[in-house]
Parts: C-alpha cells; structure tokens; sequence
C-alpha cells in the first residue's frame, strides 16, 4: 500500500469522526453543567431528517444545517422543561427524547426515504491545498471539519479561561454553591442544554447532508450512544473527547477497508467493532472508580431545585 | 402566577391518575395531528383504536402483539425499581431468538416434545447471557450498564444478521437471508384455533403474577426496591449492591430472552434479520407507564400493543405511516413524566411567599458575586 492511498482513509476517518466530535461536545458541555442528557441520538436522528428536508427544499444546504441545529435545540428545550422546570428523572427523560426522536424522524422523514441531493463539497485553500501529498491529507475538508477544530479550541478557551466557562464549571459540580453566591443554577443548565442541542442536530445534519447525502430511516444507528460514551472516555475533557472521536472514525471505516485490505470477515461482524470497541474503552476508562470519580461532575444526573 | 409548591406527601391520587392523563394527552396530540395529515380525526381513530379490536382475529393480535411487551416490560420494571437502567432488552430479546433457533435448527425434524421445552430454555439462557455482560462490566469494572447494554443491542442484531445471511441461511431458501421454518414440534402451541395467540402469553400472565410476588412479597425484591430508592440506606443494611445488578440484569434479560423465543416460535416461525419492531425499546415505555408495577405493566403493554396493532391498521385503511406509532409512543413516556410532577409537586397561585424561606439571597448584595 502507498502513501498516496493513506489519503482517502484519512480523510473517510476524519469525516466519520466529525458528526461524533460535535454530538460529543454538545453532550460535554451538557453534562458539565451537571445534566445527564440520554436523548441524544433522538436529537441526532431529528437533526439529520429536518436538515435533509430543508436542504432538499430550500436547495441550501446552509439553511439545512441550520435547520438541523434549530431542530436540535427544540427537542432539547423539550428535555430541559421537564428535567429542569419540572424535575423529572434525567435518565428517564433522556431516554423518552431518544425514542421520541426515533419515532419522529421517521414520521417526518417517510418522504423523503430514496431522494438524494449534492452533499456539502470539501474547501478549496488557496495554496494550501496545493501543497504535494499535505494539501489533500490536511487541507481538502469540508468546512464543519474545520469547525470542530475550532470548536475544540472554543471549547478549551471557555471551560480554562473564561468566566462563564468556570461559572458552568461550578453549576455541574456544586449547583447549591454556584446558587448562593447568586447565579441561575436552572438558567444556566438551561444554555447547556439547549446548546448540546443544536450540537447534537448539527450532528445529525452533518450524517444526512455531508457523509451520505441521503436519509435513511435510523441513520445514526448508535453514533449518539457512542457520543456519550465517548464523554465519559474523555473523562470530560475537549481534547481527549476529539481525539476519541478520531479514534472512533478509524473503527468505523475500517469495516469499508477491512474487505480491500484483505480481512476477509463477514462484513456485518466488521460493523460490530464500532460497538465492540465502545465497550472496550469504557471498561477500560471505568476500571478505576477513580477516574471516573475525579472527573465526572460531581452533580451529573442529579435534579436541582433552588426554591424547595 | 402559577408556580409549583412541593407537596407534603406524594400523592397517591396522581400516581394513579398520572398514565391516564398522559394516554389523554397522547389521544389529543394524535387528534391534532390526523387534522393536520388531512384525515377525519374521529373516522381515524375508530381506524386507530377501535376497528383493530372488532374482530376475534383483530384482539389475538393484539394479545399476541402485547406479550413480548408484557414479558420485555416486566423485566425492565423490576431492574429500574432497583435503579438498574438494561435499555438493552431488544439485544437480548434478539440473542434469545437466536438461542432458540439454534435449538430448532440443531434439531430440526426431530418430532419430539422435548424440543419446545428446550428451545424455551435456550431462549431464556440466551437472554440472560447477553444481559451477563453488563452485570459483570458493572459490578467487576463499574462500567455504566445503560451504554454497554444498548451497544449489545447492534451487536445482538448485527449477529442475526449474520447467521441468517450466512452459515443458518436456509439452503433451499432462494437465497432470501431466513432460516428454515420450523416444524410443528419446534412451535409454541396456539390458544384458539385461528387466532395467532399462543401459549407465551399465558405464561405471561402468569410471570405478572410471580413479578409481583417477587417485587412485594419477597425479600430479594425488597432489598432491589430499597437500593433504588434510597441507595444509601440499602448499603447501610448491608444489602450487597452487586447482586441486585445480577438479579436485575438476569431477570430482565431471561424474559426479554423468552420473549425472542415466543417470537421466531410463534408468529414468525423461522430467524430472518428482522425479529422486532422494536419491542425492547418500547418495553421502556411500558415499563414507565405501568409504574414499574407488575398490573401496570399489563395494562400499559395492552395499550402499546394496540398502538402498534393501530399503526397497522391505519397504514393499510388510511395510507398514514406506519411511524405514527413510534412518535405516539414516544408521546406517551413524554406526557407520563411531564403529568408525574403533580405526584410530588402541586400548582399553587399565590404571591410569592416562597421569598421569605430565601433570605441568604436576598442578603447577598451584587458586588459580592
């Protein structure tokens, strides 16, 4: 095998990647803020089926992208209602989102089962994307591919070194204590709710409209579980989740290249390595109590009411 | 304003009250949307709810359709009572499926009454192997058994598929991905002649009347019942956690496994790469709406299996999706948590006495924070 034929398994690997990085961001900043939301491949599937369908009518696929996020924050507004106006159990309700979700993409998306459109096209650099061998390793992505690299740094930026980042810090890890010394502890669950979201539908978006231009009853097929598990893998941290992520777009295009590279397994055992391997490496991150007692917010999944 | 104000006891009333009001809402939101799909509401739903019972086929059906939810929800009920969340049922439900159809594939042809019995052995041991992995995982490695339990579920189907594509694909079969049809020997025995029903759900019926011998009467089911209400106080007493994981996980699992058997060795009779509209996962819901209690659970699988039952109907009579079931069920695990609130809180109009139990913020002068 050549250098040259690295390429396009590299960048198969990253564009399998990109949906997770973001649906994992969504859900770490979520769960930082101290709110467990389980709904996210109901977000994700959501997201997918509405950015499709306003793509394929408007013909933009920025207004489907759009529409994905959009969508994405009206079913977590759902969640965020009832786990933190009226406190239901997190589990439960994320749960009921997913399920919802299920059923409702595939209402809304039986017209559109079989119809295909242009999918978003990767970046021309000027220059950059020139460049022998590196311009099309590193520098032919789509643009939301660089976008989760900026996201990273965003997101680096504000839990590290910005004042709201640490205020939603202290909200997931002691609400009682970011509650009296005066901020919204529900106010601010809230904004991170609704932005694990939009991240959650841009997620679903990028399936329907970047990877396969197509939508498939139950596309995500598990990328939203894996999304969370990738969370706890990261112990909750932007860094170690995005590299997770990479980690996870390799499993997952390996069964396209295990049959060409000479693995001759039947494909459909291939297809179960993606969720073989999230097992793996959540017993592997679990195995001490520690870790996951150190890093996990301390009021992860836990209801809070400030008035009672 | 309305505002919410914590009762001082749950209410009683409203635990009852609160499924009840959900199926309301479930019915009103369906109401709006036949509207909005362009059908006569009401023409709809006597398509939806009523037509489907009018029938003595139409309500073996809807039995038939039920059991797998009764079994599958029974199970689930009795491991979210210890706050043991298997969202894995389907994947079991599916190893199930296919333990038994080993069985009946291994001994095909063998006419003997032996074989029933243990192809309902298989499927139970199936089940239950499958939910082993969690258990262990959890209680060996402390891995989270919600994520690992779903993630079985597309290795469960994947393995299916595989086994009726491949080495358990019927060769005579036109190269369609199923097994070969079972014979009767290898067939759970019907109910009433011309009705689907079989003898799955007699046993589950009777499983309602064990799950809730075991959750009320027994120790074991109390010991679950207190580490899931008050974790604290089951370490206290010395319950030992780990079990109750295994005896949750092994419950749920061995029905949800029997339910696959009852499955290929009922209606469907042969494993093909489909076994489930996704009973496993509606079980969740059933399990919530009944309340976690064994009658409830009946009478909510009764309810989501005339969804599904309806959802049938009305695709074929009014050409709407057969995807209206999953977004009423959805619905209704959605309402039921939103119409719980009331069982600890009430809606109370009043002026805002709540301020005065505050004083610490309202001590707390801006420039402090």
């Amino acid at each position: 095998m050549s250098v040259e034929q690295l390429i396009p398994i590299f960048a198969s690997t990253v564009a399998a990647a990109t949906p997770l990085a973001y649906a994992a961001f969504g859900e770490l900043v979520t769960e930082r803020s101290g709110v467990l939301n389980l709904g996210v491949e109901g977000m994700m599937l959501v997201g997918a089926v509405a950015g499709f369908a306003v793509a394929f009518h408007t013909g933009s696929l920025g207004l489907g992208f759009a529409a994905g996020m959009f969508s994405g924050v009206a079913l977590a507004l759902i969640f965020a209602v009832l786990t933190l106006s009226l406190q239901t159990n997190q589990v439960a309700t994320g749960l009921a989102l997913t399920l919802f979700g299920v059923g409702l993409s595939a209402f809304a998306g039986r017209d559109y089962v079989g119809v295909t459109l242009g999918g978003l096209q990767p970046l021309t650099i000027p220059l950059l994307s020139d460049i022998p061998f590196f311009g099309p390793l590193l520098f032919h992505f789509d643009i939301l591919v660089y976008g989760s690299i900026v996201a990273l740094f965003a997101l680096q930026w504000f839990f590290g070194r910005s004042r709201w980042g640490l205020v939603l810090r202290a909200v997931g890890e002691s609400p009682a204590s970011a509650h009296a010394i005066g901020y919204s502890v529900i106010g601010i669950r809230y904004m991170a709710v609704l932005f694990g979201g939009a991240m959650s539908g841009l997620a679903g978006a990028y399936l329907s409209l970047a990877i396969t231009p197509l939508w498939v009853e139950g596309m995500t097929a598990g990328r939203g579980w894996i999304a969370l598990a990738l969370v706890v893998f990261g112990t909750w941290k932007p860094m170690r989740v995005l590299l997770g992520a990479y980690l996870f777009g390799g499993v997952t295009i390996l069964q396209f290249y295990g049959q060409g590279m000479g693995i001759h397994i039947a494909s459909q055992l291939l297809s179960m390595l993606p969720y073989l391997v999230t097992i793996f490496v959540l017993v592997l991150i679990s195995r001490n109590p520690k870790t996951i007692l150190l890093n996990q917010p301390m009021s992860l999944g836990q209801s809070y009411y400030p008035h009672s | 304003m309305l505002r919410l104000e914590r009762r001082a006891h749950p209410s009683t009333l409203m635990m009852f009250a609160s499924p009840l009001i959900a199926a309301v809402c479930m019915l009103i939101t369906g109401y709006l949307l036949f509207i909005l799909l362009g059908k006569d509401p009401l023409h709809a739903f006597w398509i939806f709810f009523i037509k489907p019972l009018t029938t003595a086929y139409g309500i073996g059906e809807w039995l038939l359709k039920a059991t797998p939810l009764i079994l599958c929800g029974l199970g689930l009920s009795i491991g979210f009572r210890a706050s043991v969340w298997n969202i894995g049922a389907e994947g079991q439900l599916t190893m199930g499926a296919i333990a038994a159809g080993g069985v009946a594939l291994y001994f095909h042809g063998v006419e003997a009454t032996w074989v029933l019995p243990l192809m309902v052995c298989a499927g139970v041991a199936g089940g239950m192997a499958w939910a082993a992995i969690p258990a262990f995982l959890r209680t060996r490695f402390h891995t989270n058994e919600i994520l690992v339990s779903l993630m079985l579920v597309y290795v469960a189907q994947l393995f299916l598929g595989y086994l009726v594509q491949g080495p358990w694909r019927d060769p005579d079969g036109f190269n369609f991905p199923q097994t070969k049809m079972f014979t009767d020997a290898e067939m759970l025995p019907l109910l009433v002649d011309g009705l689907r029903t079989n003898l799955a759900f007699v046993i589950a019926l009777l499983l309602v009347a064990v799950s809730w011998f075991f959750s009320h009467k027994m120790f074991a089911g109390f010991r679950m019942q207190v580490s899931g209400l008050a974790p604290a106080a089951a370490r206290y007493a010395g319950f030992s956690e780990k079990l109750n994981v295994w005896l949750a996980l092994l419950i749920g699992g061995g029905m949800a496994g029997f339910a696959g058997m009852a499955e290929v060795a009922g209606p469907i009779g042969q494993l093909q790469p489909t076994i489930s509209p996704g009973y496993g996962f509606a079980a969740i819901i059933v399990a919530f709406v009944g309340r976690l209690h064994p009658l409830g659970v009946l009478l909510a699988s009764l309810l989501m299996s005339l969804l599904y039952l309806g959802g049938e109907t009305a695709q074929m009579n009014l050409g709407l999706p057969s995807a209206v079931t999953g977004l009423f069920q959805g619905l209704l695990l959605f309402y039921l948590l939103a119409a719980d609130i009331f069982i600890t809180f009430r809606l109370k109009s009043h002026s805002r006495p709540m301020e005065q139990v505050r004083p610490v913020d309202a001590l707390l002068p801006e420039e402090l924070i």
